[in-house]
């Protein structure tokens, strides 16, 4: 959790130098909620991408919590309708990290979901607040810091050490060299069919192993 | 499509995403071949999105050294390789930056 707080520091500042209104910026952190995805939107919307380009984008970086959503699903599969629907909004990377590790080595207990829960909020709390922390700070910093170069950064400080494997980092170089070729596309859609080829790679480079 | 529309609309499929298979389950499960993509999906998207940042800010690729920012994303990827610290990270790419702005401040 501590780790994720300054992350929501930078995305705030960010998010207000891309152009976004404070309250706008402040709205996809409640309603979206998912750090990369945010930090993809900004950089989009700082590239006067259209609308249906940004919303692919969120959806896309977006999509690997299917994967989290399948693995948790039968863990609370006997909540009501309410719960699953409130866990699902919780369900962030972090809190699948600890969250699935408890029931794997609790199973489905009584509590269990007020663990996901617990887990869903401390992190909820921390975005929520260090995205208005950062917000209100990156409105005092003066103009001249080439503080959009803390975009690139942030996406250096993700994605980098979640390159464990060969197909994974070669997913990553295939999709930004062909990025620098498809940057002329119109639309920005460029960097969508530049990562479609880099998840080929990936599923290639994987399937010769 | 203002900018709330599409907050809106991104956060509205992000829950899909989030809720599928917990809504679904038992009804249906992912194939094999998407599970295995989805794994490939963030970095790619992520890097298909930064390297142009960093190599061509100018709309055409850079490698001189009155383009910074290509030498400060190389450091920074790096430092984030040998060290998995983002505020190492966020270092090596500030300084790298920053000195670069004051050595080599405009093209010719």
């Amino acid at each position: 959790m501590i780790g994720v707080f300054p992350f929501g520091m930078i995305y705030g500042a960010l998010a207000l130098s891309a152009g976004l209104p404070p309250a706008a910026a402040q709205f996809m952190s409640s309603i979206v909620f998912a750090g990369s995805s945010q930090f993809a939107a900004a950089q989009l919307v700082q590239d006067a991408a259209p609308p249906l380009v940004i919303v692919a984008t969120i959806a896309a970086v977006n999509l690997r919590h299917m994967l989290y959503s399948a693995s948790l699903a039968p863990y609370i599969k006997h909540l009501s309708i309410r719960w699953k629907a409130l866990l699902a909004y919780l369900l962030t990377d972090e809190a699948y990290a600890v969250t699935i590790v408890h029931y794997q080595e609790q199973g489905i207990t009584a509590s269990g979901h007020w663990f996901y829960l617990g887990a869903g909020l401390a992190l909820w709390t921390t975005w929520q607040t260090s995205s208005a922390v950062g917000i209100f700070l990156g409105a005092a910093l003066p103009a001249s810091w080439p503080l959009d170069f803390a975009l690139p950064l942030t996406f250096i400080a993700l994605v980098v050490p979640a390159l464990k494997d060969r197909p994974a980092a070669g997913a990553a170089l295939s999709a930004g060299v062909a990025s620098l070729f498809a940057y002329a596309l119109p639309f920005k859609l460029g960097f969508l069919v530049a990562g479609l080829i880099g998840i080929l790679v990936g599923l290639y480079l994987e399937g010769r192993r | 499509m203002s900018i709330w529309w599409v907050m809106l609309v991104g956060g509205l499929l992000t829950f899909g995403i989030r809720f599928s298979f917990i809504f679904l389950l038992g009804r249906m499960d992912l194939p094999e071949t998407a599970r295995r993509a989805l794994r490939f999906v963030p970095p790619a998207i992520l890097s298909a999105l930064v390297l142009p940042e960093l190599l061509m800010p100018a709309g055409h690729v850079d490698f001189s050294l009155y383009n910074p920012r290509w030498l400060a994303g190389l450091l920074a990827g790096l430092v984030a390789w040998r060290t998995k610290s983002a505020p190492l990270t966020f270092l090596a790419g500030a300084v790298t930056l920053v000195l670069l702005l004051t050595l080599f401040p405009a093209a010719p």
